[in-house]
């Protein structure tokens, strides 16, 4: 489903990646792990275009994407979530799933300007599926809340709800679990197994390990912008270049 | 459900259409009540203000640009209209038309590379803008009529009314007004217009959603444009004499404060803003004087105080307030 070759990028002369090959099978759920500043989020930035890699190439479903500009990106099925969340603080819950159905309200202004009736029956589906989306997130009770005063693991939850309101093809997800408590992590993993359950394909990046080694079907492990290991959660724990990093690097640290 | 509860739903759910109908009945009655055309004067002035504001709002609150330069496309809407009709002989409707064509392609010229710019630096492009605009009025005199500005520019009219007093030109303006309202209402509620609010919002969070926000703003300048220009068109045969100076840099400051009054990507709040700033220097004799430090004044205490702008700031504070208090009592 999406392939990457070799892909480099370089910060003013200081490589963040590379050489990164490794490939994400349609249907399942690729983890990416690695230590702090490994270039995991540098990585899917370049996957969708917000950084143009300085060389490689990646292949959406045969289709070279690695200079093609992120909206189009999107618009080939691609959706992703942030690591330092971006949901609109102004708008309300419910429109900010909505703006994750950006791209099949229409295009034109003008037709948006008359409001025809084709158009207003297609807002009204879909706002169902955004209503939808809300209550499989259990966050439908908020719908009308600007999204700006909803505790920290909601925000979380919305901005995996507008990632995933799309029936994207291939969804790239940054530590969607990242300061979340317990309780919030498993519901969050719940949606992520129902998520692949349906076939949906996914990329993890993710520093929960337990989480990790549950549900991926393959991890990839990065570090210092090398592609160290890529196999079965088993395979990869076992994998002494793995554990170097890891390890290297706590005790580095201790 | 209560019948009560019903028919407050019922209002809720079509309160954007209600609004509508409200304020054009108001409208359309208002000058059976007020026929002093001093007053009709006013808010015919507020009609063509509100138009510029409109599109200008969508620019500044949508696209979340800034732009001090909105006065120039404004000026070329009354000048175009001026030359075209009296110096070229063109039915007052056509010319109209066609000038706002041309604006529109000049704002796309001028979009493309000073839309690569943001912040200060589209602020600054934007006052050159302007400034230039400015000086051409000023010195091609032969066209334009230099600093004595322009005259004769004929009156509007449908078939055997002439738009040529303050009552008629009430509901012709006003008529503008309410279709732009609608057109920029519908705008905002569509899938293009959340694309437009993330783009505001977050760049590149929108381009995550599909958003190409470079085109996105470039359409959403060109809007504003042509508004502004089909404003300056109105206003030219409205009174039939245009001079540089109501197209100057204060006048592009004037629509911006407007907007931040009203509130960025506030639809009603324009109307809003439009009515209070062209109003206060006729309620208090001070500001006729002093217009230019009131307008300063009140441009960066809102923006210090409520930076989405007045009327916004406020209902989105009142939200969030009764939001908190909603969080607060599902916790306990
Ligand atoms: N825009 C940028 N300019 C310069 N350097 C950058 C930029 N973005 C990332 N880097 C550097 O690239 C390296 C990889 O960063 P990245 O954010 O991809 O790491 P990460 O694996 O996502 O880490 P974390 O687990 O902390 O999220 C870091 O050393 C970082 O400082
Ligand atoms: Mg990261």
């Amino acid at each position: 489903m999406l392939r990457l070759e070799n892909v480099s990028k370089n910060f003013g002369g200081l490589p963040a990646l590379s050489e990164v090959t490794f490939t994400v099978p349609k249907g399942q759920l690729t983890a990416l792990i690695g230590p702090n500043g490994a270039g995991k989020s540098t990585l899917i930035n370049c996957m969708t275009g917000v950084i143009e890699p300085s060389s490689g190439q990646i292949f959406f479903q045969q289709q070279q994407i690695a200079s093609l500009p992120a909206y189009k990106i999107s618009r080939l099925g691609i959706s992703r979530t942030f690591q330092n969340l971006k949901i609109f603080p102004r708008l309300t819950v419910l429109e900010n799933i909505l703006t994750g159905l950006t791209s099949e309200g229409g295009d034109s202004m003008l037709m948006a300007m008359l409001r025809l009736p084709y158009l207003r029956h297609r807002e009204r589906s879909l706002k169902l599926r955004a209503l939808e989306a809300l209550d499989r997130f259990g966050l439908a009770d908020k719908a009308n809340w600007p999204a700006e005063v909803l505790a920290y693991g909601d925000k979380k939850r919305v901005e995996l709800a507008r990632a995933t309101v799309g029936k994207p093809q291939l969804i790239l997800l940054d530590e969607p679990v990242a300061g979340l408590n317990a309780e919030e992590t498993a519901t969050v993993a719940e949606q992520l197994r129902l998520l692949r359950s349906a076939g949906h394909t996914m990329l993890l990046v993710e520093h929960d390990m337990d989480l990790v080694m549950e549900i991926a079907d393959q991890v990839v492990v990065l570090d210092s912008g090398k592609c160290i290991a890529t196999g079965t959660p088993d395979e990869v724990r076992c994998n002494p270049l793995v554990l170097e990093a890891y390890l290297g690097r706590m005790g580095a640290t201790a | 459900m209560t019948s009560k509860q019903k028919f407050l739903y019922f209002i809720y759910l079509h309160r954007t259409g209600l609004s509508v109908t409200g304020l054009s009945l108001a409208l359309l009655l208002f000058p059976l009540i007020e026929d002093n055309p001093y007053t009709l004067g006013l808010t015919n002035l507020i009609a063509i203000n509100a138009l510029v504001v409109l599109g200008l709002n969508l620019f500044i609150g949508y696209a979340g640009q800034i732009s001090l330069g909105h006065a120039a496309f404004f000026g070329m809407g009354a000048y175009g209209s001026a030359i075209a009709t009296v110096t070229l002989g063109m039915p007052p409707w056509l010319a109209m038309v066609i000038v706002a064509i041309l604006v529109a392609l000049v704002a796309l010229l001028i979009a493309v590379p000073i839309l690569r710019l943001s912040g200060h630096y589209l602020a600054m492009a934007t006052l050159g803008l302007n400034f230039v605009m400015y000086t051409v009025l000023l010195q091609w005199d032969e066209v334009t009529g230099g600093p004595s500005g322009f005259s004769g520019i004929p009156y509007l009219s449908i078939g055997d009314v002439q738009f040529d007093d303050e009552f008629r030109l009430h509901y012709l303006l006003w008529s503008f007004v309410m279709v732009s309202l609608m057109l920029c209402l519908n705008l905002v509620r569509s899938g293009v217009g959340r694309g437009l609010s993330a783009v505001a919002g977050d760049e590149v969070a929108a381009q995550a959603l599909g958003v190409n926000t470079r085109n996105a703003k470039i359409k959403v300048f060109i809007l504003s444009a042509v508004l502004a220009s089909l404003a300056g068109s109105l206003f030219a045969h409205c009174y039939s004499f245009v001079s540089p100076d109501s197209f100057g840099i204060f006048t592009s400051t004037d629509m911006v404060i407007m907007v931040v009054v009203g509130g960025m990507g506030s639809i009603w709040g324009s109307l809003f803003g439009a009515a209070l700033i062209t109003l206060l220097p006729e309620w208090v004799d001070m500001f006729e004087t002093y217009k230019d430090f009131v307008h300063g004044g009140i441009l960066v205490l809102v923006l210090m105080f409520l930076p989405q702008g007045l009327v916004t700031g406020l209902i989105d504070t009142i939200k969030i307030k009764l939001a908190l208090r909603r969080r607060k009592n599902v916790a306990s």
